[in-house]
């Protein structure tokens, strides 16, 4: 019986449907993340809840854009680019007792000891005290409201990372990105809580009537 | 002189067995690494940028909530309109939206959950605050304002 070879399969078309397939993918998907300026909601506030505690008025930062788009700050016309230093400036001031940190045991309120501000009697008294109030008109352009957002949202990361850098010789961006690969690394959560108590992110926001 | 000519050949054909091994290690990767578009997205979408970004990881916690004009203004009109899932919808539609997308989500995973807002750089705050407030009476307290990465203008 003659052995005849089985014919080779021609495999020339072969890279021409993996093309196709490849053409395709790359046309269908997206490679978008989901990143963006991650903010917390108050709370709902039941109907009967207590009226809010008043707050100093130096302890207020206000910031208010209106519908044209301009910027108030402390009762003055100011640009975007300002924002950021303003309220380092505010938060980091200092001026006198706080309020009792209870997850460090605090039964009073100390001083701010790791805040650089000016100490101003005028300004904030300390860092968990001092509330940034971001007051919008209906027509303002989301589009300025997320740079002023991103602009605050960078006072607090300057601060963090003084404090951060200071005090464990590593940057608060740097915890946070090792964090997002080692989730239960204790030490490093315990670093970041501590960051964070000593500057609290406090953004209210409202919209004006 | 025939010895010669016979040594003239044309240049051999270059080997193509591997070509397709190589589009095929780029087509798996671009299948692993990337994700199907779920919604169409029928409202404008020029995402503002900002440096103070975090991403997020588990995208099954994620809702998104879309907000802009209208791509087709003959039907839906001007003004900024919100998508949920395929459709223009209404403010007060968030609540039933975001009760929806809770039902997909294991109980102990809820806290977790987050709803991105992909809003256009030109609507208007008000549409936002109007989403935040029905967000805020169903407990749905975390949210995102979705950036591109990048230095502001």
């Amino acid at each position: 019986m003659a052995r005849r070879d089985t014919p080779e399969i021609n495999a020339g078309s072969m890279a021409d449907i993996a093309f196709l397939l490849l053409i395709f993918f790359l046309v269908t998907t997206t490679m978008d993340v989901d990143a963006g300026i991650a903010r917390r909601l108050p709370e709902k506030q039941p109907i009967d809840a207590p009226p809010p505690p008043v707050i100093k008025e130096r302890n207020v930062f206000e910031v208010i854009i209106n519908k044209n788009d301009d910027l108030l700050i402390e009762g003055e016309y100011s640009e975007v680019t300002e924002v950021r230093q303003l309220a380092i400036d505010f938060i980091d001031n200092g001026g006198s007792k706080g309020n009792p940190m209870l997850s460090l045991g605090e039964t009073e309120g100390k001083e701010c000891d790791w805040c650089q501000g000016a100490k101003d009697s005028e300004s904030s008294d300390h860092p968990n005290k001092a509330v940034i109030s971001l007051k919008t008109d209906r027509s303002t352009t989301y589009g300025t409201y997320i740079k002023v957002q991103n602009e605050l949202g960078a006072a607090y990361t300057v601060l963090r990372n003084r404090l951060s850098l200071e005090k464990y010789n590593i940057l608060y961006t740097d915890i946070m990105i090792a964090l997002e690969k080692d989730k239960k690394n204790e030490s490093l959560k315990a670093k970041r809580n501590y960051i964070r108590e000593h500057y609290p992110e406090i953004i209210s926001k409202s919209e004006n009537q | 002189m025939s010895k010669f000519n016979k040594k003239k050949k044309g240049l051999p054909p270059i080997n193509t067995a591997s070509l397709p091994d190589i589009v095929f290690m780029l087509l798996f990767f671009f299948m692993v690494a990337t994700t199907m578009r779920e919604t169409t997205v029928m409202v404008e979408q020029q995402i503002p940028s900002a440096t103070e970004i975090k991403k997020l990881q588990d995208k099954r916690l994620i809702t998104y909530i879309y907000v802009g004009e209208a791509q087709d203004k003959e039907t839906y009109g001007e003004g900024d309109k919100i998508q949920l899932n395929d459709k223009i919808a209404d403010v007060k539609d968030v609540r039933s939206f975001i009760f929806a997308a809770r039902e997909g989500v294991n109980e102990d995973e809820r806290d977790y959950m987050t709803t991105t807002i992909k809003a256009d750089i030109n609507c208007s705050v008000g549409t936002i605050n109007d989403i935040e407030k029905e967000l805020r009476e169903i407990n749905a307290l975390k949210i995102l304002y979705s950036t591109r990465r990048g230095e502001i203008e």
